[in-house]
């Protein structure tokens, strides 16, 4: 298929990871920040490529994942309210909140369907009139700009019954959390290229002087990975730490600015919880004043819903690379996709429910 | 060198950073429960199989396999519940004639008769249901199998998503033939008979308006024949431990449930699974995995290594079977798991499916 085989030729694979193995003399960790890159580094086994010395820890770009808690059992209490029609992209549907989750609200009644773009959702609510529809507006800066314009549209278009639930993070201030961790392992890190398509990546310039770390910017295919982890191989080596562009058909410097122009007329930055992980001060967008009328939280009344995540998984640990799932004792017998513990084993891009998925053996071998 | 972490920072850490309980288990049936993958095993394995088992059941095959009077008959029932009812390649009504042929040709039988269950909402159109009701005619004439009972049941409007369709089917095993899920032995090959995931894309494409430049038709389609062609090739041996229709769930499913129900290790290989392209396109949009998605007209076939390329040059002179391949290998690692050597050459687990395949959000 063209612009995706030529991103997973095994042959040039195999090159580019004996070229990693010359450049290596001694031991480096990196992290993929995004739950994607960590979905194919387990899918393609790019990690049996690399030579020893590299060890790669996930990082805590799945969206699914870290969306908090609370944000889901709000969720679950919107969409359970009669006369709502819930909307969400598919995979928000199997988180655990504290007590249920979306697909056991559907199965309780309510009515909640999975759309493609936050766009439909619009669409829906402009077909019916009598009902209330909401979107669940989660991810990183990647799925913001289409959400923003969800909201700018029925704005636009006179809808009133129409709103978003809105629990938008942000890459950056993660990335700072982690840098700032006294136990922070991480010397190279893979940046979020879909991120980085969206908000190019002056931000990062910004990290990597003030931490002195490495940076490439990666795409998804295995042959983007493989030429990232090159890229900051051959910098650590080198002793150097700058932003490096892997993924050029897709990230320019500036990022798409029309998308950061409706991201910053719809939405502000505003603390946010991230599941597993806690508060992040500044890492999260919320909906601007001007937009509240379009604010689920508010239109619902459900500000005060909050929980408290119990104490149980190490997905904290997982999520800011100090800990391999595989190090955990609950995962893959107390802690499956089936019975998650904790939010990384929920969704496909999750760093635990990866590993079970392509890696489990490891544990039996 | 990086820190080394101590317990006492790992437990300060936990301590400081907390994660979610489990969901207790769930009480009710959602769709996952549907989806032919896990969820779908555990329904039979907590609720049905326990009330209801027997030798017959207990084998856990597609189809029952019953003594009748000498004669060795199979029987099978499926009910269709797809959305659309019209599809790219299909309709609901030729799909349940295939569906249940397909379950009575993997227990190596010829079809002879089906049954036809209809439940109408009220208000649906009569003009559909005589496409529907023609369609499966067509269906059962060209596969050579008749209807030859039926039953309808309307329920009130909003009760019913417009039509439900039941299919029961019943064939005669010729002698000799004995099939089933629990054979697979360590050494026998994979044998897949065409490209996989059209049926499940096609009506994904056309439920959510997809629009892709080559339009994805199903590729439902009765299977007997083919299955006759490579029941001749291995005539007198036992070469042909298993056949199943990857539906539901799809290959990976298939394969899991030979995996488990045989006591062996399944290990295919990635580049020898044929994915088309538009499917793969559309697979790559949806952040689907086409192992997962479900087929209508493909089989698996577990066969001895030494008749593996005669059944596959059988299976290749059927037209449902031009693009067969062997895919794998059985081995006698940990019973029941299934892994794909990758185009890279290292290797991951194909699971079964957890609850429903869902869209990933990026």
């Amino acid at each position: 298929m063209k612009y995706v085989d030529e991103y997973r030729d095994p042959k040039i694979a195999q090159a580019v990871a004996s070229e990693i193995v010359r450049k290596v003399t001694r031991p480096w960790v990196l992290m993929e920040v995004c739950g994607g890159q960590t979905h194919t580094l387990m899918r393609y086994g790019i990690d049996e490529l690399l030579p020893r010395e590299i060890e790669l820890v996930h990082g805590p770009g799945c969206p699914v994942c870290v969306t908090a808690l609370e944000i889901v059992d709000r969720a679950i209490r919107i969409a359970s309210l009669p006369g709502v029609i819930f909307t969400s992209y598919g995979d928000m549907l199997r988180v655990p909140g504290s007590r249920s989750d979306l697909f056991q609200a559907k199965a309780n009644g309510a009515d909640v369907r999975v759309v493609y773009s936050p766009l439909d959702a619009v669409k829906l609510a402009r077909e019916n009139p009598a009902r209330k529809v909401v979107f669940f507006g989660v991810g990183f800066e990647t799925t913001a700009p289409a959400n923003a314009m969800a909201v700018w549209q029925a704005r636009r278009q006179g809808l009133t019954n129409f709103s978003m639930l809105v629990s938008h993070v942000l890459v950056p201030p993660a990335m700072r959390l982690i840098l700032n961790s006294p136990s922070n392992r991480v010397q190279g890190f893979i940046a979020p290229g879909h991120v980085c398509t969206v908000m190019g990546y002056r931000e990062y310039e910004a990290l990597v002087s003030e931490f002195r770390v490495p940076m490439v910017v990666g795409g998804f295919e295995p042959l983007d990975l493989l030429e990232a982890i090159s890229m900051l191989v051959s910098q650590l080596e080198e002793g150097r730490a700058e932003v490096e562009n892997q993924y050029a058909r897709s990230v320019n410097p500036e990022g798409n600015l029309p998308a950061q122009n409706i991201l910053r007329e719809v939405f502000e930055v505003s603390d946010r919880q991230w599941r597993g992980i806690g508060p992040i001060a500044e890492s999260g967008y919320r909906l601007r004043d001007e937009f509240a009328d379009f604010d689920a939280e508010r239109i619902f009344g459900v500000e005060d819903c909050h929980a408290e995540e119990p104490k149980e998984c190490i997905s904290a640990l997982v999520l800011q690379g100090l800990k391999k799932p595989l190090d955990c004792p609950a995962f893959g017998a107390r802690c499956t996709p089936m019975t998650p513990l904790g939010a990384p084993m929920v969704s496909a891009e999750g760093a635990c429910a990866a590993y079970y998925q392509y890696r489990r053996h490891a544990t039996h071998a | 060198m990086p820190e080394t972490i101590t317990p006492e920072a790992t437990a300060a850490q936990a301590a400081a950073f907390v994660c979610p309980a489990p969901l207790a288990q769930r009480g009710q049936i959602v769709l996952g429960h549907g989806s032919g993958g896990r969820l779908s095993a555990e329904l039979l394995r907590d609720v049905f199989l326990p009330l209801f088992s027997n030798p017959v059941l207990d084998r856990m095959d597609d189809q029952a396999v019953v003594d009748i009077g000498g004669a060795r008959v199979a029987f099978t029932t499926d009910s269709f519940v797809v959305h659309p009812l019209f599809f790219p390649g299909g309709d609901i009504g030729s799909l349940a004639v295939h569906g249940t042929i397909n379950d009575l040709a993997m227990g190596g039988a010829r079809p002879l008769f089906l049954s036809a269950g209809f439940i109408l909402e009220e208000g649906f159109s009569t003009e559909a249901l005589r496409l529907i009701a023609s369609s499966m005619a067509d269906a059962a004439a060209a596969a050579g199998v008749s209807i030859v009972t039926g039953d309808t049941k309307v329920v009130e409007r909003g009760k019913g998503d417009g039509l439900y369709l039941n299919t029961t089917g019943i064939g005669i095993v010729p002698d000799g033939v004995r099939l089933s899920s629990s054979q697979a032995k360590p050494g026998d090959r994979v044998i897949l008979s065409g490209a996989i995931g059209d049926h499940g894309i096609a009506i994904l494409a056309k439920r959510e308006g997809l629009e892709f430049e080559t339009e994805i038709l199903s590729d439902s389609a009765p299977l007997h024949n083919l299955v006759a062609a490579m029941l001749a090739a291995s005539s007198g041996t036992d070469a042909i431990r298993c056949l199943r229709d990857p539906t539901r769930g799809g290959v990976s499913s298939a394969l899991n449930e030979i995996a488990a129900q045989s006591g062996v290790s399944i290990q295919i290989d990635e580049t020898c699974i044929l994915v088309r392209d538009e499917v793969k396109g559309a697979c790559e949009l949806l952040g689907l995995d086409p192992l997962y998605v479900a087929n209508e007209g493909k089989l698996l076939a577990i066969v001895a290594p030494e008749a593996a390329h005669e059944i596959l040059a059988a299976m290749q002179r059927d037209p449902r079977g031009a693009e067969a391949a062997i895919i794998g290998t059985v081995g006698d690692q940990s019973a029941g798991l299934v892994t794909m050597k990758t185009a890279f050459g290292s290797t991951r687990i194909v699971d079964m499916l957890a609850g429903e395949q869902l869209p990933r959000i990026c």
